[in-house]
């Protein structure tokens, strides 16, 4: 039996309005959503090309849920997003040549090529780099909102995690921490049903993930992840109750894992129905429907945010590739930080 | 200057970093009411509130993940260990998470985590271990171990004060059985650097923490026997003070590296062949190592005294080293 609330589709305009967006900004998603998939299309044909070593990984089919929450946050607020949540580092704006850069373990990659794929976060735009361990980065999430807790700022933590993430013990100790000290902290699961090829119901035996924020103190909600509205609303209410001293939530958002686990793996092991059920209600296709039908998004209007977000991803392709490869007389520069390292904008 | 245990000096420089500077916070498990389960934290709660000395659920990971967070935001956390072999539950978070982060991402992480560590009062497997090896090998991290009440202030201080995650191994043996004269006002001792804490011409001994004072009184025989042995106390072993432990040895030209953790891959290993790449022409002996047997810390008062080195094993490997 559910015990998380299951949250509403967002229907009309003036729904969206109250929620916080207008036409303009409705756009923008639209365009954010359209580049985060074009990034890993373009990532992936980089990856085939043989110009990415290592492995590749994307976020097909979390689109919406990535963007929806990313677009929720305030600027001063910080995140810790994995690695199905590209359109979080896009909403907040890295460039994505430096993504492309980071691809292919460039110079000028956010981690010069001492990390790979999504390893990555520019901490001027207040995210965090993941680290393969999930869900490694809750609590690390857990203790900015501590730190704006502290320091009595109105600032909010969202954290990442999947569903094959919740079942491991940072998961727990990490909304424990949060729970009791009723943190800032607004908890993400993307729930893809698939964790590599063990299914959700070898991960958990709750009917929901957010079932579990009860047992914390806090609430827990349960969205359409390819709504990017609904996953918008939910996100804003979450934030701002974090905001206003209402201590964390958790949404977990539903969508279904639309590749492999890495491109390396065809996924055969998920039912061929299963995609082509999901596929209908592909976040990128939803959203164009909605825009068309309650924003009156012309044809026009379409085609140039097409168009612009092809241009993006050419030049950015072509500026990546004139970025050297890290020299490696540098292999053991920044293992340890200096007191400089600290003049960020974070460690005033 | 006053004469402080190791203990009220460990507080003492918490205390004054507190003070100076409001990034600084404590958490930890019963660290606020309580005051810690060694009371290094003794009125904290009441001088800086409970935001600042914060009681955290039974959760390493947390503790130590939250710390990271707060860091990478600017603040300056302590997280206190109830006791250092605790802190396997937080490996992650230390070895994957914050010591990677400067090299891959370019941000730094400096934290402090505090460690009661050491044996000698029946603690048994789970309250007596060393494990600043483990850590030793990871790049990215920082060991500090002192031995004496006016490191412990300064080399925290400095633990604080860096931009790195730094792990601060302070040895429950020596908090209330050393004193010594600690400065009032606020100091740092620099991290890296070792401490000659005997002089001596005939044989080095490198080594630190409580070890230290084992050294001394094995020292303190052989002097009688017309030896004369030089101590080095590391102070810290990663960054260690590698050109301090050489110079030592090409004067002494015989080395004895001792530990309290157990031999294998203990970090005596690395000094051991350090030495015998380095200074190998200069020396008239093999580099002999003294450490505990390759074994869980036992609990039993006999067991123990038999796993942790002892004076007298320390003399007799002095002695050997001597005829050479």
């Amino acid at each position: 039996m559910a015990i998380a609330r299951e949250a509403e589709p967002v229907g009309s305009l003036k729904e969206v309005r109250e929620a916080g967006l207008d036409r303009e900004d409705l756009l923008g998603v639209y365009h954010t959503m359209l580049l985060t998939r074009g990034i890993e299309e373009r990532g992936h044909i980089l990856y085939r090309q043989g110009k990415i070593p290592g492995s590749f990984y994307t976020g097909r089919g979390n689109e919406a849920a990535s963007v929806g929450v990313a677009t929720a946050m305030g600027p001063d607020d910080v995140g810790t997003p994995l690695h199905r949540d590209m359109g979080v580092h896009v909403v907040r704006g890295v460039e994505p040549w430096r993504i492309f850069a980071q691809y292919m373990g460039r110079a000028d990659g956010p981690t010069k090529g001492r990390d790979g794929n999504v390893h990555m976060a520019d901490s001027k735009l207040g995210l965090i780099a993941m680290v393969s361990h999930l869900p490694a980065m809750l609590p690390v999430a857990v203790g900015c909102a501590l730190a704006f807790r502290i320091r009595e700022e109105k600032r909010v933590a969202v954290g990442w995690f999947g569903e094959g993430a919740s079942a491991r013990g940072d998961c727990h100790e990490a909304m424990t921490l949060a729970g009791v000290r009723k943190l800032p902290m607004v908890f993400v699961c993307d729930n893809n049903q698939w964790a590599y090829s063990t299914p959700t119901h070898l991960e958990f035996a709750t009917e929901h993930v957010a079932d579990r924020a009860e047992a914390y103190g806090f609430e827990g909600v349960v969205v359409d992840g390819t709504d990017v509205l609904a996953v918008y609303r939910e996100a804003k209410r979450a934030i701002e109750k974090a905001r206003a001293g209402g201590g964390p939530t958790l949404i977990e958002s539903l969508t279904l894992r639309m590749e492999g686990h890495a491109v390396h793996d065809d996924a055969f092991y998920v039912p061929k129905e299963m995609f082509e059920r999901w596929a209908e209600n592909d976040p990128i296709e939803r959203f164009r429907s909605w825009l068309r039908e309650n924003a009156d998004m012309s044809g026009e209007e379409e085609e140039e945010i097409a168009a612009g977000v092809k241009k993006a991803l050419n030049d950015a392709l072509k500026r990546a590739e004139e970025s050297p490869l890290p020299d490696p007389s540098t292999l053991t520069e920044g293992v340890y930080a200096t007191p400089e390292d600290l003049d960020t904008p974070h460690h005033k | 200057m006053a004469e402080l245990t190791y203990l009220q000096a460990i507080s003492d420089g918490l205390r004054t970093e507190m003070r100076r500077d409001k990034r600084v916070f404590v958490i930890g498990e019963d660290v606020g009411v309580y005051g810690g389960a060694f009371k290094v934290t003794l009125g904290f709660q009441e001088e800086f509130g409970h935001w600042r000395v914060m009681d955290a659920p039974l959760a390493e990971t947390a503790i130590v993940g939250a710390c990271t967070g707060a860091a990478i935001m600017g603040m300056r956390p302590v997280a206190e260990m109830q006791f250092a072999d605790f802190i396997s539950c937080a490996w992650d978070q230390l070895v994957t998470v914050a010591a990677k982060q400067r090299y891959r991402a370019g941000t730094p992480v400096p934290i402090t985590v505090r460690l009661p560590s050491g044996g000698g009062f029946s603690g048994g497997p789970f309250h007596s271990q060393n494990p600043e090896s483990s850590f030793a090998h990871i790049p990215g991290l920082k060991c500090v171990c002192p031995a004496t009440p006016e490191d412990a202030k300064g080399l925290l201080i400095s633990a604080i004060e860096d931009p790195n995650p730094v792990l601060y191994f302070e040895h429950k043996h020596l908090y209330r059985r050393i004193k010594g004269e600690v400065p009032e006002e606020r100091y740092t001792v620099p991290l890296g650097k070792a401490r000659t804490h005997r002089e001596g011409d005939d044989v080095s001994v490198i080594t630190w923490g409580a070890m230290v004072y084992t050294a001394e009184e094995a020292a303190q025989q052989l002097e009688s026997d017309g030896v004369s042995v030089e101590i080095i106390d590391l102070r810290t072993v990663l960054p260690w003070d590698k050109q301090a432990v050489l110079e030592s040895v090409r004067k002494t030209s015989k080395a004895l590296v001792l530990h309290e953790d157990t031999r294998t891959g203990g970090f005596g290993a690395e000094i051991a062949a350090t030495i015998a790449e380095e200074a190998f022409e200069e020396l008239d002996g093999p580099v002999k190592r003294i450490a505990a047997p390759d074994a869980p810390v036992p609990f039993s008062p006999p067991l123990e005294k038999a796993f942790i080195p002892q004076v007298d094993d320390v003399a007799a490997g002095l002695r050997e080293l001597a005829e050479y």
